[in-house]
């Protein structure tokens, strides 16, 4: 549980005005309660990649909700890939094979 | 990893100016940043590179202790990812919190296989489809007597239902080949209606029987007789038999809620002695004439002095 002003503190290069804004544009979703904010870890991990993207890379505002979203289908992709390749691994060895002796058959036509 | 001259790490001349190092750190760090490359390893350690010799050439004073050969490539690199990633949160549990849009996240296997078009017959996969569920509320009489009901479930798709006469309250029907598409060639889903039954205002149903409050004037009760009494299937006859009185349960026989095997459940019909309301001058004379010849006591049971001070 960490609060708004830990992580003005926790992130080097971030204004609480900023911050602010970016909550309002839902590219944060801290959990809102009584007594204000309360961010996760990967709440603050998310501020930092903005602030990088933002300040290091200088994405734009305008840009910035196009690529936030796009990102966020790119790791919503990889969960389920994980999910995925860890329900393969599950699998009794010789399917394993099979399937991996198919995957790459695929690989070759394409 | 062996350290390259920051110059070459960003491509630019030992005379760029500050603006072209900067650019250049920009157009290079937004090809390899981690975040924006999960999984690659070499990304990773080339957005390292990267920010060390930005580190040198972004800093005057450094990049001219550079020049003069006074720290190497390494020398200003600080610990830039001391903090977790974000890429360690975003591709485990935590990371759904920040689905792209309603829609995105595909829950199983299904929709992974459906994402590229295909369902899963392609996959060899043959499966009955997914089950929908609804909730139907049905009136209580419906509920005993049975009716056909139309289930809204999307403004374009309705569905007929045939409500069993008896169906009880929580009862689940099945409706064979009304859920969802089958995949492979397999059979359709099943959609599963829960009933509801709303409670009626003079109807109490326990399993198959039916209770119901009756009243009665005092004359029926005293003298009994034939009077109509409400059933869900519609009023019947029932004889009340003399010297009846409030509490009498009666039993209609069959007058219940029907059961699958084609027998019902009955009807208990509880009297309740009614007076004339607001008092009937006549009955009130009788009454203060009336001297019985075998006294009695209603509230004998009770015990002396219970509940009085």
């Amino acid at each position: 549980m960490i609060s708004f002003e830990a992580v003005c503190r926790m992130v080097e290069g971030i204004e609480p005005r900023e911050l602010e804004r970016w909550i309002d544009e839902r590219w944060v979703l801290p959990e809102s309660r009584s007594e204000g904010y309360v961010f996760r870890e990967i709440d603050v991990a998310r501020v930092r990649l903005i602030v990088e993207l933002r300040h290091d890379l200088a994405i734009g505002e305008e840009a910035m909700p196009v690529l936030l979203n796009l990102l966020d289908q790119l790791y919503a992709m990889r969960r389920r890939m994980k999910a995925l390749a860890d329900a393969l691994d599950a699998l009794p060895e010789e399917t394993r094979l099979a399937l991996r002796a198919s995957f790459d058959d695929g690989k070759e036509t394409e | 990893m062996a350290q390259r001259n920051p110059y070459e790490v960003l491509g630019v001349g030992k005379d760029a100016g500050a603006e072209d190092i900067r650019r250049a750190y920009r157009r290079l760090a937004k090809q390899h940043h981690p975040d924006l490359n999960p999984g690659n390893k070499q990304a990773e350690g080339r957005f390292k590179e990267l920010n060390a010799a930005n580190d040198i050439l972004s800093d005057e004073k450094k990049r001219a202790r550079y020049d003069r050969g006074e720290i190497d490539e390494t020398g200003a690199e600080k610990p830039q990812y001391a903090h977790a990633n974000y890429r360690d949160f975003a591709e485990g549990a935590p990371g759904a919190k920040y689905h792209a849009a309603e829609g995105m996240e595909p829950g199983d296997l299904d929709d992974i296989l459906a994402m590229f078009g295909r369902g899963t017959r392609g996959a060899n996969l043959r499966m009955p489809g997914e089950d929908f569920r609804y909730v139907l509320t049905v009136d209580f009489l419906d509920a005993v007597n049975g009716a056909k009901r139309r289930l809204t479930l999307a403004p374009d798709k309705s569905l007929d239902v045939t409500i069993p006469a008896g169906v009880r309250d929580g009862q689940i029907l099945r409706l064979k080949g009304q859920g969802g598409e089958g995949i492979g060639g397999g059979p359709r889903g099943d959609a599963l209606i829960e009933i509801h039954v709303a409670p009626h205002p003079l109807f109490r149903r326990e399993g198959d029987d039916i209770h119901l409050d009756l009243p009665v004037t005092l004359a029926e009760a005293q003298l009994g007789g034939k009077i109509s009494v409400p059933t869900p299937a519609g009023d019947v006859t029932m004889t009340v038999p003399p010297h009846s009185n409030t509490g009498g349960i009666l039993r209609l026989k069959g007058k219940g809620a029907p059961r699958p095997d084609g027998s019902r459940g009955d009807q208990y019909v509880a009297l309740k002695v009614v007076l004339p309301e607001g008092g009937d001058p006549e009955l009130t004379e009788f009454l203060r004439k009336w001297a019985p010849k075998h006294p009695y006591d209603p509230r004998r049971e009770m015990g002396r002095g219970a509940g009085k001070p």
